[in-house]
């Protein structure tokens, strides 16, 4: 069970000569095997947050320790690996691999994990019946509507069992239906494998699967 | 796995791909093609050199290489008959016009008697002083029949076309080639024929002794001349062509790796957040690289028969040899400059930060 500390986090873009503070000192705790939500409105720094925690970039200024382990003082190959092993993402925008199909980027995942060959997780059959996507592996990015390309993001990022999973608007592109199935997915791999989930949404009723809601607003948590 | 994400990679930019396996196959053809031609006329010269029927050949003394440039007293060829075990000798005199074009004199009779014939196919052996025979390869490039006309440092009749393989490929005979060219009692050569192969190297020695600063060879040491690797400028200029072909290799694949990264800037994210390294990066490009690389050199190894048949309609004199002893040096050559040309766009691919290559639309 992986748990997240956060201090006094900052982080300023500088687009030209105008500085963007898109965090204005972040103090969080998440404990190993938490369920956390975060709202807050359009342009709060919620997903700056997000790329700081998984070490996809660094902060301004303060810490970020997983599992008592400093992020920012590790070399780039341990965040590497850190993502490798620990991390899984699922992305505001999906991001995945357009010239792959379904099946192949969720594959592609496993094979940079180094489990290629490894036999998959039988569960994992079932989590992809119940994120309602089983037929659709087939097809590329292209072919498929937003909430698919979504719910494929969110298979790929569960797919080594990550025991940390940042993820942002997961049901943002879906209906009711499959946002509960996506919902009901998350909320059964934090039971069953204490995964440590952090949940960027802005549907309250999303968040209500969480076990906590934390709340942005310029940058800071309120 | 892997690899279908680099088969999908080639396969989604096919002209860019298409383009890259054409420029390595250009690449591969040109060295293949270069020593192909040198070992086809190489072995072209040496099949003619044994064609004469002769068992040794004599030239003046300070001959070097296989040209015949120099001349020496007709005399010398009386000397030569009267030596044991000799069973015919015939001087021929090589006026060189440039270094692709010369005619042979010889005393067609003699001539005739030692390689067996020159074999007429069409019209007549030559009867007068400005006439010359061609063989049908010289006939073909010059479109030439009997009774065209030519200009070889004086302007000839083409009595008849005569069948390839014997010396030369333009003769005319010895007597009015010496007066036109002013070389009375000269000869540029002596071949010798004995009573067997098996005396020939006792007899080249006696000849040395007689001929002392005369350049005495075996027909067989003489056509071992024509190899690649004694003739030192044929194997510079091969140097030079894949040096050459080699850069372009390199400059193609360089700038289609370049491109490539720089097009998937947000994909190469993708995959460094989840957790790929820089070398799972870089082996993702080396991967489409050597696959460029080796269906190039396929693409390149089957255009060599496109341009064996071209160098056959536009240069018949110069066949051109299939080479397949060659084939794994050019992979070898066409992988490596591919790779390094990768290497510049794979570091900059592995370089490239994660999140800012997410944030690239
Ligand atoms: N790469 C960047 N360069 C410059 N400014 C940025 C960059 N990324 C984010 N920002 C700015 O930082 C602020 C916070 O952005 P962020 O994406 O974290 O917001 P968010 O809470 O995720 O919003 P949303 O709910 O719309 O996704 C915004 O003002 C945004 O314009
Ligand atoms: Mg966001």
């Amino acid at each position: 069970m992986t748990e997240v500390t956060a201090q006094n986090l900052t982080k300023t873009y500088r687009v030209g000569e105008i500085e963007v503070h898109a965090l204005r000192g972040v103090d969080l705790k998440i404990e190993g095997g938490e369920f956390v939500a975060i709202v807050g409105p359009s342009g709060s720094g919620k997903s700056t947050l997000f790329n700081i925690l998984g070490g996809l970039t660094p902060p301004t200024s303060g810490t970020v320790l997983i599992d008592g382990r400093d992020l920012i003082k590790m070399s780039e190959a341990d965040r590497t690996l850190l993502r490798k092993t620990t991390v899984g993402f699922v992305f505001q925008k999906y991001n995945l691999l357009p010239t792959l199909t379904g099946a192949d980027n969720i594959e592609i995942a496993r094979d940079i994990a180094g489990k290629k060959g490894h036999e998959r997780d039988p569960q994992f059959d079932e989590t992809l019946a119940l994120l309602g996507i089983a037929s659709r592996l087939k097809h590329k990015p292209r072919a498929l509507s937003g909430g698919e390309q979504q719910r494929i993001a969110i298979a790929r990022a569960l797919v080594n069992h990550p025991a940390l999973l940042l993820a942002d608007e997961p049901t943002g592109n879906l209906d009711t239906e499959n946002s509960t199935a996506v919902l009901s997915v998350l909320q059964g791999l934090n039971k069953r494998l204490g995964q440590t989930i952090l949940m960027i949404t802005h549907n309250p009723e999303a968040a209500a699967y969480a076990h906590r809601t934390v709340t942005m607003r310029d940058g800071r948590i309120v | 796995m892997i690899y279908r994400l680099v088969f999908e990679n080639l396969k989604h930019r096919p002209v860019r791909t298409l383009l890259s396996v054409v420029a390595i196959g250009v690449e591969v053809t040109l060295i293949l093609t270069l020593v192909g031609v040198s070992r086809g006329v190489l072995g072209d010269m040496a099949a003619r050199s044994r064609g004469t029927g002769a068992d040794i050949l004599i030239r003046p003394p300070d001959s070097a290489g296989f040209t015949f440039s120099l001349t020496m007293p007709e005399k010398v060829v009386n000397v030569v008959r009267a030596q044991p075990h000799v069973a015919m000798a015939t001087g021929t005199f090589v006026k060189y016009i440039d270094s692709f074009n010369s005619i042979t004199g010889i005393h067609v009779d003699e001539f005739n008697a030692m390689s067996g014939g020159l074999k007429v196919k069409k019209g007549r052996m030559f009867q007068a002083p400005d006439e010359i025979v061609v063989d049908d390869v010289y006939a073909k490039q010059h479109h030439l029949k009997p009774g065209s006309t030519t200009d070889l440092a004086h302007t000839w009749t083409v009595s008849g076309i005569v069948e390839e393989g014997k010396l030369s490929r333009t003769f005319g005979d010895i007597g009015a080639l010496q007066q036109l060219f002013e070389a009375r009692g000269l000869v540029s050569t002596i071949y010798v024929k004995l009573d067997s192969p098996a005396n020939t190297a006792g007899v080249k020695d006696d000849l040395q002794k007689l001929l002392t600063n005369y350049k005495i060879d075996s027909i067989e040491d003489f056509v071992s001349l024509f190899s690649v690797n004694s003739v030192p400028y044929i194997e510079a200029f091969t140097r030079v062509v894949i040096g050459i072909a080699v850069l372009i290799g390199f400059l193609v694949v360089c700038l289609s790796m370049y491109t490539a990264v720089l097009e998937r800037t947000r994909e190469i994210g993708i995959l460094k957040a989840l957790g790929a390294s820089p070398a799972y990066i870089v082996g993702i490009l080396l991967r489409e690289t050597v696959l460029l690389a080796l269906t190039g050199t396929v693409v390149g190894i089957l255009m060599t028969y496109g341009t064996r048949s071209l160098m056959a309609i536009f240069a018949a004199s110069m066949p051109q040899e299939i080479v397949p002893d060659w084939y794994l040096t050019v992979a070898g050559i066409a992988l490596a400059g591919s790779i390094v040309g990768a290497l510049y766009p794979g570091l900059r691919a592995a370089r490239q930060d994660a999140i800012e290559a997410l944030a690239y639309d």
